[in-house]
């Protein structure tokens, strides 16, 4: 490093800072979510999988908060028509 | 009235043991008596650090599972009249801890003691849950460094949702005690400041211990910082935060080490 760099080079303190703040606000506003989407991924996919073979892999489940809205979303990827169960069969 | 104090921090490596010994030593030597337990099963070390390594026969987890009594396995300080020890287990894992075993050596602990000071393992599982669980009030030794205060936010959650006072509805007492401060780098910018750490973490602040050589040497002696040297700038830093622990007012401050002309000639720090 010369020696112009170093004394350009500011301290790298308020990039931390900047970085946690933007984390923590998104992390703890997700707190407490995470058992509640594993929980729906699990009913949801027991009662698709009644009806249709599910690929547990090909599942994406995503909650969005907005301030007056929030979405769930359940993305459930099913193999071709042949993954489908008959009914009473 | 005994208190429960839990030193966590979810990262390992800030010096929560040697936090656990300093505050708990200094507390003692203060006239107050205490009790540090050592709650990491199976990664023992506050035996260690407190000296004692040798004269360990029963632990916590015999305590819980009934093969000995209490008193059995508290080892009393021989350097500090009022001080005494509760080591952990060094063959058991953690599953060994259960709740109402914890609940009840707890229970008869604040019978004994003024204080008992529970040193957490490093993590978010059983151990460190358990050591939590019981506690009137909590020490969140954080580093001023990112993911030393990330793991401190996620335990400052735990520690409002997870222990028996938060789920009384009570609240339970937090305090930040910031480890490993360097003054020099925090004005220069190379390191987030005290503000920085306790802006993000909204809780109070307990103390700055400050960066020190000290530290590695009273680990290696086996003897807490406050007894091997009482004048260091760390030794005084834990001092004044047992203090403020025992609700006395004590003004902030950040002790220092004096440079010594040679160390500073020749770049050494000291502090």
């Amino acid at each position: 490093m010369s020696m112009f760099e170093w004394f350009r080079r500011k301290g790298s303190a308020p990039v931390a800072r900047e970085r946690l703040q933007i984390l923590l606000a998104y992390e703890r506003t997700a707190r407490g979510q995470s058992d509640l989407l594993a929980t729906l991924r699990e009913e949801i996919l027991a009662l698709v999988a009644r009806y249709v073979s599910v690929d547990y892999d090909n599942v994406q489940i995503k909650m969005d908060r907005g301030d007056t809205v929030s979405t769930l979303e359940i993305d459930i990827e099913i193999p071709n028509s042949k993954g489908l169960l008959v009914a009473g069969a | 009235m005994a208190k429960v104090v839990v030193v966590t921090s979810g990262k390992g490596g800030v010096g929560k043991t040697t936090s656990t010994a300093a505050l708990g030593t200094a507390l003692a030597q203060g006239g107050q008596t205490a009790v540090v337990v050592d709650f990491d099963v199976g990664l023992r070390n506050l035996d260690l650090v407190m000296g004692a390594e040798r004269r360990v026969v029963f632990d916590l987890i015999n305590v819980i599972q009934g093969v000995a009594k209490l008193p059995q396995a508290l080892i009393r300080d021989k350097r500090i009249d009022k001080l005494w020890l509760l080591p952990a287990s060094q063959t058991r894992d953690k599953d060994a801890l259960t709740e109402q075993g914890v609940g009840n050596v707890i229970r008869e602990l604040r019978t004994r003691f003024d204080w008992v000071i529970c040193d957490s393992p490093a993590g978010i599982e059983r151990g460190a849950t358990l050591a939590m669980r019981f506690a009137d009030s909590a020490i969140i030794v954080t580093n001023p460094e990112v993911s030393s205060v990330r793991d401190s936010d996620r335990i400052i959650g735990l520690l409002d949702s997870k222990t028996e006072k938060a789920e009384k509805g009570e609240r339970i007492e937090k305090h930040i005690l910031i480890s490993r401060y360097d003054a020099p780098r925090a004005a220069r910018g190379e390191m987030m400041s005290i503000e920085d750490v306790l802006g993000i973490l909204s809780t109070p602040l307990l103390g700055i211990i400050p960066e020190s050589e000290e530290i590695l040497r009273a680990s290696n002696l086996g003897s807490p910082i406050t007894v091997s040297n009482p004048l260091s700038a760390p030794a005084r830093a834990y001092v004044a935060a047992a203090r403020r622990l025992r609700g006395e007012n004590v003004p902030m401050a950040i002790p220092s080490d004096k440079k010594r002309l040679l160390d500073k000639l020749f770049g050494r720090r000291a502090a």
